[in-house]
Protein backbone atom coordinates (compact mmCIF):
# COMPACT_ATOMS: atom_id res chain seq x y z
CA UNK A 1 0.00 0.00 0.00
CA UNK A 2 2.86 2.30 0.88
CA UNK A 3 4.53 1.50 -2.40
CA UNK A 4 1.36 2.29 -4.24
CA UNK A 5 1.00 5.71 -2.64
CA UNK A 6 4.64 6.52 -3.41
CA UNK A 7 3.95 5.51 -7.00
CA UNK A 8 0.95 7.83 -7.10
CA UNK A 9 3.00 10.64 -5.65
CA UNK A 10 5.72 10.20 -8.26
CA UNK A 11 3.14 9.87 -10.99
CA UNK A 12 1.29 13.02 -10.01
CA UNK A 13 4.58 14.90 -9.74
CA UNK A 14 5.58 13.79 -13.22
CA UNK A 15 2.18 14.69 -14.58
CA UNK A 16 2.16 18.14 -13.00
CA UNK A 17 5.65 18.88 -14.30
CA UNK A 18 4.47 17.66 -17.69
CA UNK A 19 1.45 19.90 -17.70
CA UNK A 20 3.62 22.84 -16.62
CA UNK A 21 5.71 22.31 -19.75
CA UNK A 22 2.58 22.36 -21.88
CA UNK A 23 1.09 25.19 -19.84
CA UNK A 24 0.33 28.81 -20.54
CA UNK A 25 3.77 30.33 -20.89
CA UNK A 26 5.16 28.18 -23.66
CA UNK A 27 4.46 27.79 -27.37
CA UNK A 28 5.73 24.39 -28.46
CA UNK A 29 6.68 24.59 -32.11
CA UNK A 30 8.00 21.92 -34.47
CA UNK A 31 9.86 22.53 -37.71
CA UNK A 32 12.08 20.63 -40.14
CA UNK A 33 15.26 22.64 -40.43
CA UNK A 34 16.37 21.52 -43.88
CA UNK A 35 14.57 24.30 -45.70
CA UNK A 36 16.88 27.28 -46.02
CA UNK A 37 16.14 30.23 -45.90
CA UNK A 38 12.97 29.43 -43.97
CA UNK A 39 14.48 27.13 -41.37
CA UNK A 40 17.98 25.74 -41.06
CA UNK A 41 20.51 24.85 -38.42
CA UNK A 42 23.43 27.23 -38.02
CA UNK A 43 26.52 25.14 -38.68
CA UNK A 44 28.54 26.74 -35.89
CA UNK A 45 26.11 27.43 -33.09
CA UNK A 46 23.48 24.79 -33.82
CA UNK A 47 20.81 27.49 -33.49
CA UNK A 48 17.66 27.34 -35.60
CA UNK A 49 17.68 30.25 -38.03
CA UNK A 50 15.53 31.45 -40.92
CA UNK A 51 12.54 33.50 -41.93
CA UNK A 52 10.06 31.15 -40.27
CA UNK A 53 12.13 30.99 -37.09
CA UNK A 54 12.26 34.78 -36.78
CA UNK A 55 8.55 35.01 -37.54
CA UNK A 56 7.43 32.45 -34.98
CA UNK A 57 9.68 33.99 -32.30
CA UNK A 58 8.12 37.40 -32.98
CA UNK A 59 4.67 35.81 -32.82
CA UNK A 60 5.67 34.41 -29.42
CA UNK A 61 6.76 37.92 -28.40
CA UNK A 62 3.39 39.40 -29.36
CA UNK A 63 1.52 36.64 -27.55
CA UNK A 64 3.79 36.78 -24.50
CA UNK A 65 4.74 33.12 -24.93
CA UNK A 66 8.14 31.53 -24.69
CA UNK A 67 8.79 29.84 -28.04
CA UNK A 68 10.37 26.36 -27.89
CA UNK A 69 11.25 24.99 -31.32
CA UNK A 70 12.09 21.36 -32.02
CA UNK A 71 13.72 20.29 -35.26
CA UNK A 72 12.07 17.00 -36.29
CA UNK A 73 11.62 14.98 -39.49
CA UNK A 74 9.43 16.60 -42.15
CA UNK A 75 7.46 13.42 -42.36
CA UNK A 76 6.58 13.49 -38.69
CA UNK A 77 5.43 17.12 -38.46
CA UNK A 78 1.69 16.79 -39.00
CA UNK A 79 1.43 13.47 -37.08
CA UNK A 80 3.28 15.11 -34.14
CA UNK A 81 0.87 18.04 -34.22
CA UNK A 82 -2.14 15.73 -34.36
CA UNK A 83 -1.02 13.65 -31.39
CA UNK A 84 -0.59 16.78 -29.28
CA UNK A 85 3.20 16.88 -29.01
CA UNK A 86 3.25 20.42 -30.38
CA UNK A 87 1.04 23.50 -30.40
CA UNK A 88 1.86 24.52 -33.95
CA UNK A 89 4.10 23.86 -36.95
CA UNK A 90 6.04 26.37 -39.00
CA UNK A 91 8.12 24.75 -41.72
CA UNK A 92 7.35 26.38 -45.05
CA UNK A 93 4.20 24.25 -45.15
CA UNK A 94 2.08 24.99 -48.21
CA UNK A 95 -1.63 25.26 -47.46
CA UNK A 96 -3.32 22.48 -49.45
CA UNK A 97 -6.89 21.14 -49.38
CA UNK A 98 -5.66 17.71 -48.31
CA UNK A 99 -3.65 19.09 -45.39
CA UNK A 100 -6.60 21.32 -44.42
CA UNK A 101 -8.60 18.17 -43.82
CA UNK A 102 -6.08 17.18 -41.14
CA UNK A 103 -5.03 20.51 -39.59
CA UNK A 104 -6.02 24.17 -39.48
CA UNK A 105 -3.82 26.79 -41.11
CA UNK A 106 -3.18 30.38 -40.11
CA UNK A 107 -3.64 33.14 -42.64
CA UNK A 108 -1.00 32.72 -45.36
CA UNK A 109 2.28 34.32 -44.25
CA UNK A 110 4.37 33.73 -47.36
CA UNK A 111 3.72 33.45 -51.08
CA UNK A 112 5.89 30.86 -52.80
CA UNK A 113 6.09 28.96 -56.06
CA UNK A 114 7.66 25.74 -57.32
CA UNK A 115 10.68 25.52 -59.59
CA UNK A 116 12.68 22.82 -61.35
CA UNK A 117 16.34 22.37 -60.41
CA UNK A 118 18.51 20.45 -62.87
CA UNK A 119 22.09 20.13 -64.06
CA UNK A 120 23.34 23.27 -65.77
CA UNK A 121 23.14 22.89 -69.54
CA UNK A 122 21.10 19.70 -69.31
CA UNK A 123 18.18 21.14 -71.26
CA UNK A 124 15.62 20.94 -68.43
CA UNK A 125 13.93 24.27 -67.75
CA UNK A 126 10.22 23.50 -67.24
CA UNK A 127 7.85 20.81 -66.00
CA UNK A 128 7.32 19.77 -69.64
CA UNK A 129 11.03 19.04 -70.00
CA UNK A 130 10.68 16.38 -67.31
CA UNK A 131 9.09 13.94 -69.79
CA UNK A 132 10.93 10.63 -69.55
CA UNK A 133 13.05 11.90 -66.64
CA UNK A 134 13.46 10.79 -63.04
CA UNK A 135 12.39 13.51 -60.62
CA UNK A 136 13.86 13.73 -57.11
CA UNK A 137 11.71 15.35 -54.42
CA UNK A 138 11.48 15.73 -50.68
CA UNK A 139 8.86 13.19 -49.62
CA UNK A 140 5.32 14.50 -49.02
CA UNK A 141 6.02 18.06 -50.17
CA UNK A 142 4.11 19.95 -52.86
CA UNK A 143 7.08 19.15 -55.11
CA UNK A 144 6.39 15.45 -54.43
CA UNK A 145 2.65 15.90 -55.09
CA UNK A 146 3.32 17.73 -58.37
CA UNK A 147 5.84 15.12 -59.53
CA UNK A 148 3.51 12.30 -58.45
CA UNK A 149 0.68 13.80 -60.51
CA UNK A 150 3.03 14.00 -63.51
CA UNK A 151 4.00 10.37 -62.92
CA UNK A 152 0.37 9.23 -62.68
CA UNK A 153 -0.31 11.02 -65.98
CA UNK A 154 2.66 9.20 -67.53
CA UNK A 155 4.58 12.46 -67.98
CA UNK A 156 7.70 11.52 -66.02
CA UNK A 157 9.63 8.25 -65.82
CA UNK A 158 9.87 8.05 -62.07
CA UNK A 159 9.74 9.91 -58.76
CA UNK A 160 12.50 9.41 -56.18
CA UNK A 161 11.34 10.51 -52.75
CA UNK A 162 14.06 11.58 -50.31
CA UNK A 163 13.81 12.64 -46.67
CA UNK A 164 15.53 15.99 -47.11
CA UNK A 165 16.01 18.68 -49.72
CA UNK A 166 19.78 18.19 -49.54
CA UNK A 167 19.46 14.46 -50.33
CA UNK A 168 17.22 15.17 -53.35
CA UNK A 169 19.67 17.78 -54.69
CA UNK A 170 22.59 15.42 -54.14
CA UNK A 171 20.77 12.71 -56.12
CA UNK A 172 20.75 15.03 -59.14
CA UNK A 173 24.40 15.99 -58.64
CA UNK A 174 25.52 12.33 -58.62
CA UNK A 175 23.26 11.53 -61.56
CA UNK A 176 20.80 9.22 -59.79
CA UNK A 177 17.96 11.60 -60.76
CA UNK A 178 17.50 14.24 -63.45
CA UNK A 179 15.77 17.10 -61.66
CA UNK A 180 14.29 18.30 -58.37
CA UNK A 181 10.87 19.94 -58.09
CA UNK A 182 11.06 22.28 -55.13
CA UNK A 183 10.02 25.67 -53.73
CA UNK A 184 11.80 28.47 -55.59
CA UNK A 185 13.10 30.42 -52.54
CA UNK A 186 14.63 27.22 -51.18
CA UNK A 187 16.23 26.40 -54.54
CA UNK A 188 17.72 29.89 -54.67
CA UNK A 189 19.09 29.65 -51.15
CA UNK A 190 20.51 26.18 -51.83
CA UNK A 191 22.28 27.30 -55.00
CA UNK A 192 23.62 30.38 -53.25
CA UNK A 193 24.93 28.30 -50.35
CA UNK A 194 26.42 25.68 -52.69
CA UNK A 195 27.97 27.71 -55.51
CA UNK A 196 30.02 24.73 -56.71
CA UNK A 197 26.91 22.58 -57.29
CA UNK A 198 26.53 22.13 -61.08
CA UNK A 199 22.83 23.00 -60.87
CA UNK A 200 20.49 25.79 -61.84
CA UNK A 201 16.79 26.48 -61.41
CA UNK A 202 14.20 27.41 -64.02
CA UNK A 203 12.26 30.11 -62.22
CA UNK A 204 8.55 29.70 -61.40
CA UNK A 205 6.92 26.62 -62.94
CA UNK A 206 3.66 26.36 -60.98
CA UNK A 207 0.78 28.37 -59.60
CA UNK A 208 1.63 30.35 -56.51
CA UNK A 209 1.54 28.52 -53.18
CA UNK A 210 0.92 29.93 -49.75
CA UNK A 211 2.66 28.90 -46.55
CA UNK A 212 0.67 28.73 -43.36
CA UNK A 213 1.30 27.94 -39.71
CA UNK A 214 -0.41 24.64 -38.90
CA UNK A 215 -2.46 24.34 -35.71
CA UNK A 216 -4.44 21.41 -34.32
CA UNK A 217 -8.10 21.58 -35.37
CA UNK A 218 -9.21 21.46 -31.74
CA UNK A 219 -7.17 24.55 -30.87
CA UNK A 220 -9.17 27.35 -32.57
CA UNK A 221 -8.17 29.67 -29.74
CA UNK A 222 -4.47 29.44 -30.60
CA UNK A 223 -5.25 29.77 -34.31
CA UNK A 224 -7.02 33.08 -33.66
CA UNK A 225 -4.16 34.30 -31.49
CA UNK A 226 -1.59 33.44 -34.16
CA UNK A 227 -3.64 35.19 -36.83
CA UNK A 228 -3.97 38.22 -34.57
CA UNK A 229 -0.21 38.24 -33.94
CA UNK A 230 0.51 37.97 -37.68
CA UNK A 231 -1.72 41.00 -38.32
CA UNK A 232 0.02 42.92 -35.54
CA UNK A 233 3.49 42.09 -36.91
CA UNK A 234 2.43 43.25 -40.36
CA UNK A 235 0.90 46.47 -39.02
CA UNK A 236 4.01 47.24 -36.96
CA UNK A 237 6.36 46.65 -39.88
CA UNK A 238 8.12 43.79 -38.09
CA UNK A 239 6.99 41.30 -40.72
CA UNK A 240 8.50 43.50 -43.44
CA UNK A 241 11.75 43.78 -41.51
CA UNK A 242 12.02 40.00 -41.27
CA UNK A 243 11.17 39.71 -44.97
CA UNK A 244 13.85 42.24 -45.87
CA UNK A 245 16.38 40.43 -43.68
CA UNK A 246 15.93 37.14 -45.53
CA UNK A 247 14.78 38.16 -49.00
CA UNK A 248 15.93 41.76 -49.26
CA UNK A 249 18.66 40.92 -51.75
CA UNK A 250 16.33 39.02 -54.08
CA UNK B 1 -10.86 10.11 -34.47
CA UNK B 2 -11.50 6.40 -33.95
CA UNK B 3 -9.37 3.67 -35.39
CA UNK B 4 -10.05 3.42 -39.10
CA UNK B 5 -9.81 -0.16 -40.29
CA UNK B 6 -10.87 0.97 -43.76
CA UNK B 7 -7.57 2.86 -44.01
CA UNK B 8 -5.61 -0.26 -43.14
CA UNK B 9 -7.42 -2.08 -45.94
CA UNK B 10 -7.17 0.69 -48.51
CA UNK B 11 -3.45 1.11 -47.93
CA UNK B 12 -2.76 -2.62 -48.26
CA UNK B 13 -2.23 -2.77 -52.05
CA UNK B 14 0.44 -0.05 -51.99
CA UNK B 15 2.03 -1.53 -48.86
CA UNK B 16 2.15 -5.01 -50.39
CA UNK B 17 3.83 -3.52 -53.43
CA UNK B 18 6.46 -2.13 -51.05
CA UNK B 19 6.68 -5.49 -49.28
CA UNK B 20 7.40 -7.11 -52.64
CA UNK B 21 10.45 -4.86 -53.05
CA UNK B 22 11.49 -5.61 -49.46
CA UNK B 23 11.37 -9.36 -50.17
CA UNK B 24 13.18 -8.89 -53.48
CA UNK B 25 16.00 -6.80 -52.00
CA UNK B 26 16.39 -9.12 -49.03
CA UNK B 27 16.41 -12.36 -51.04
CA UNK B 28 19.01 -11.10 -53.50
CA UNK B 29 21.14 -9.68 -50.68
CA UNK B 30 20.85 -12.93 -48.73
CA UNK B 31 22.22 -14.90 -51.71
CA UNK B 32 25.15 -12.52 -52.20
CA UNK B 33 25.59 -12.37 -48.43
CA UNK B 34 25.98 -16.15 -48.20
CA UNK B 35 28.52 -16.19 -51.03
CA UNK B 36 30.49 -13.26 -49.56
CA UNK B 37 30.18 -14.62 -46.05
CA UNK B 38 31.34 -18.12 -46.96
CA UNK B 39 34.39 -16.70 -48.72
CA UNK B 40 35.10 -14.34 -45.83
CA UNK B 41 34.56 -17.04 -43.21
CA UNK B 42 36.90 -19.51 -44.91
CA UNK B 43 39.47 -16.81 -45.67
CA UNK B 44 39.51 -15.72 -42.04
CA UNK B 45 40.58 -19.21 -41.02
CA UNK B 46 43.14 -19.64 -43.79
CA UNK B 47 46.82 -18.99 -43.38
CA UNK B 48 47.07 -16.88 -46.54
CA UNK B 49 47.23 -13.05 -46.66
CA UNK B 50 43.51 -13.19 -47.43
CA UNK B 51 43.04 -13.81 -43.75
CA UNK B 52 43.84 -10.19 -42.93
CA UNK B 53 41.61 -8.93 -45.75
CA UNK B 54 38.68 -11.01 -44.50
CA UNK B 55 39.22 -9.97 -40.89
CA UNK B 56 39.33 -6.27 -41.91
CA UNK B 57 36.20 -6.63 -44.03
CA UNK B 58 34.28 -8.24 -41.18
CA UNK B 59 35.54 -5.76 -38.56
CA UNK B 60 34.92 -2.65 -40.65
CA UNK B 61 31.45 -3.64 -41.83
CA UNK B 62 30.31 -4.84 -38.42
CA UNK B 63 31.79 -1.74 -36.84
CA UNK B 64 29.90 0.78 -38.96
CA UNK B 65 26.14 1.35 -39.32
CA UNK B 66 24.30 -0.03 -42.35
CA UNK B 67 22.81 3.44 -42.79
CA UNK B 68 26.25 5.00 -43.20
CA UNK B 69 27.34 2.20 -45.55
CA UNK B 70 24.25 2.86 -47.67
CA UNK B 71 25.02 6.59 -47.84
CA UNK B 72 28.66 5.90 -48.69
CA UNK B 73 27.72 3.63 -51.57
CA UNK B 74 24.88 5.74 -52.97
CA UNK B 75 26.31 9.24 -52.51
CA UNK B 76 30.05 8.58 -52.14
CA UNK B 77 30.93 5.84 -54.61
CA UNK B 78 29.65 7.69 -57.73
CA UNK B 79 32.22 10.44 -57.24
CA UNK B 80 34.98 7.80 -57.05
CA UNK B 81 33.93 5.86 -60.15
CA UNK B 82 32.40 8.96 -61.81
CA UNK B 83 29.18 7.28 -62.80
CA UNK B 84 25.84 7.16 -60.97
CA UNK B 85 24.81 4.07 -59.07
CA UNK B 86 21.05 3.42 -59.28
CA UNK B 87 19.40 3.31 -55.86
CA UNK B 88 18.38 -0.33 -56.41
CA UNK B 89 21.97 -1.41 -57.12
CA UNK B 90 23.26 0.66 -54.21
CA UNK B 91 20.75 -0.98 -51.88
CA UNK B 92 21.63 -4.52 -53.02
CA UNK B 93 25.33 -3.70 -52.64
CA UNK B 94 24.93 -2.23 -49.16
CA UNK B 95 22.70 -5.03 -47.87
CA UNK B 96 24.86 -7.80 -49.40
CA UNK B 97 28.16 -6.40 -48.15
CA UNK B 98 26.67 -5.81 -44.73
CA UNK B 99 25.10 -9.25 -44.48
CA UNK B 100 28.25 -10.91 -45.82
CA UNK B 101 30.24 -9.72 -42.81
CA UNK B 102 27.78 -11.19 -40.32
CA UNK B 103 27.45 -14.42 -42.32
CA UNK B 104 31.26 -14.55 -42.42
CA UNK B 105 31.44 -14.76 -38.65
CA UNK B 106 28.64 -17.32 -38.57
CA UNK B 107 30.44 -19.47 -41.15
CA UNK B 108 33.72 -19.15 -39.26
CA UNK B 109 32.13 -20.34 -36.02
CA UNK B 110 30.42 -23.16 -37.93
CA UNK B 111 33.70 -24.38 -39.40
CA UNK B 112 35.48 -24.14 -36.06
CA UNK B 113 32.76 -26.16 -34.41
CA UNK B 114 33.61 -29.21 -36.55
CA UNK B 115 36.00 -31.53 -34.76
CA UNK B 116 39.63 -31.12 -35.82
CA UNK B 117 39.99 -34.88 -36.02
CA UNK B 118 37.97 -34.81 -39.22
CA UNK B 119 40.72 -32.83 -40.94
CA UNK B 120 43.24 -35.43 -39.92
CA UNK B 121 40.98 -38.26 -40.98
CA UNK B 122 40.36 -36.64 -44.37
CA UNK B 123 44.04 -36.03 -45.01
CA UNK B 124 44.91 -39.62 -44.09
CA UNK B 125 42.33 -40.67 -46.68
CA UNK B 126 44.24 -38.62 -49.25
CA UNK B 127 41.88 -35.65 -49.53
CA UNK B 128 43.39 -32.25 -50.19
CA UNK B 129 42.71 -29.24 -47.99
CA UNK B 130 40.10 -27.73 -50.32
CA UNK B 131 38.46 -31.10 -50.87
CA UNK B 132 38.18 -31.55 -47.11
CA UNK B 133 36.69 -28.07 -46.72
CA UNK B 134 34.22 -28.43 -49.60
CA UNK B 135 33.18 -32.05 -49.15
CA UNK B 136 33.50 -32.74 -45.45
CA UNK B 137 33.62 -29.61 -43.32
CA UNK B 138 31.33 -27.08 -45.03
CA UNK B 139 28.31 -29.40 -45.45
CA UNK B 140 28.39 -30.19 -41.76
CA UNK B 141 29.10 -26.59 -40.79
CA UNK B 142 26.12 -25.33 -42.79
CA UNK B 143 23.86 -27.76 -41.04
CA UNK B 144 24.99 -26.39 -37.69
CA UNK B 145 24.75 -22.73 -38.62
CA UNK B 146 21.25 -22.87 -40.06
CA UNK B 147 19.61 -21.32 -36.96
CA UNK B 148 21.98 -18.31 -36.76
CA UNK B 149 21.74 -17.91 -40.55
CA UNK B 150 17.96 -17.80 -40.21
CA UNK B 151 18.32 -15.10 -37.57
CA UNK B 152 20.57 -13.14 -39.90
CA UNK B 153 18.02 -13.29 -42.71
CA UNK B 154 15.25 -12.08 -40.43
CA UNK B 155 17.49 -9.24 -39.26
CA UNK B 156 18.30 -8.35 -42.86
CA UNK B 157 14.62 -8.35 -43.82
CA UNK B 158 13.97 -5.76 -41.13
CA UNK B 159 17.19 -3.81 -41.76
CA UNK B 160 16.28 -3.47 -45.43
CA UNK B 161 13.86 -0.73 -44.27
CA UNK B 162 16.95 1.50 -43.94
CA UNK B 163 17.36 1.76 -47.71
CA UNK B 164 14.17 3.82 -47.82
CA UNK B 165 16.60 6.66 -47.12
CA UNK B 166 17.89 6.48 -50.71
CA UNK B 167 14.35 6.77 -52.08
CA UNK B 168 13.68 3.06 -52.61
CA UNK B 169 9.99 2.49 -52.10
CA UNK B 170 10.08 -0.61 -49.99
CA UNK B 171 7.56 -1.27 -47.25
CA UNK B 172 8.52 1.54 -44.85
CA UNK B 173 8.74 4.16 -47.60
CA UNK B 174 5.34 3.18 -48.97
CA UNK B 175 3.98 3.63 -45.46
CA UNK B 176 5.51 7.11 -45.18
CA UNK B 177 4.02 8.11 -48.52
CA UNK B 178 0.54 6.97 -47.49
CA UNK B 179 0.82 8.80 -44.16
CA UNK B 180 1.84 11.96 -46.01
CA UNK B 181 -1.44 11.80 -47.87
CA UNK B 182 -3.78 10.51 -45.15
CA UNK B 183 -2.16 11.81 -41.92
CA UNK B 184 -3.11 8.57 -40.15
CA UNK B 185 0.20 7.26 -38.82
CA UNK B 186 -1.22 4.71 -36.38
CA UNK B 187 -3.26 2.73 -38.87
CA UNK B 188 -0.54 2.75 -41.52
CA UNK B 189 2.37 1.87 -39.19
CA UNK B 190 0.27 -0.91 -37.68
CA UNK B 191 -0.37 -2.35 -41.14
CA UNK B 192 3.36 -2.05 -41.92
CA UNK B 193 4.26 -3.83 -38.67
CA UNK B 194 1.80 -6.65 -39.37
CA UNK B 195 3.20 -7.19 -42.85
CA UNK B 196 6.78 -7.29 -41.50
CA UNK B 197 5.71 -9.78 -38.86
CA UNK B 198 4.02 -12.04 -41.40
CA UNK B 199 7.18 -11.98 -43.51
CA UNK B 200 9.63 -12.68 -40.66
CA UNK B 201 7.34 -15.34 -39.21
CA UNK B 202 7.24 -17.06 -42.59
CA UNK B 203 11.03 -16.95 -42.82
CA UNK B 204 11.50 -18.43 -39.34
CA UNK B 205 9.01 -21.24 -40.11
CA UNK B 206 10.81 -21.89 -43.37
CA UNK B 207 14.16 -22.11 -41.59
CA UNK B 208 12.61 -24.54 -39.08
CA UNK B 209 11.34 -26.79 -41.86
CA UNK B 210 14.70 -26.79 -43.65
CA UNK B 211 16.48 -27.44 -40.37
CA UNK B 212 14.32 -30.49 -39.62
CA UNK B 213 14.88 -31.90 -43.09
CA UNK B 214 18.62 -31.38 -42.97
CA UNK B 215 18.90 -32.94 -39.53
CA UNK B 216 16.80 -35.92 -40.64
CA UNK B 217 19.31 -36.71 -43.37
Amino acid sequence: MKKLSVLFLVLSLVLSVGSLALGQGVLKVATEAGFMPFEYVDAETGALLGFDMDLIREIGNVLGLEVQIDNIAWDGLIPALLNGNYDCLIAGITITDERKEAVDFSEPYFESVLTVVAKTGGGISSLDDLAGKIVAVQINTTGDFTASDLYDAGDVKGVSRFDTVADAMQAVIIGAADAVVIDLPVAEAYLEANPSAPLNHSGPVSDNEFYGIAVNKNNKDLLEKINGALATLKAQGIYDAIYQKWFGGM
Amino acid sequence: MGFRWDLVWSSLPALLQGAKLTVQLTSIAVCFGIILGTIAGIARLSKSPLRLAAASYIDIIRGTPLLVQTFLIFYGLPSLISRPIPAYTAAILALSINSGAYVGEIVRSGIQSIDKGQWEAASSLGLSGSQTMGLIILPQAFRRILPPLGNEFIALLKDSSLVSIIALEELVRKGQIIIGRTFRPFEVWLAVAIIYFVMTFAVSRLVNVVEKRVVAH
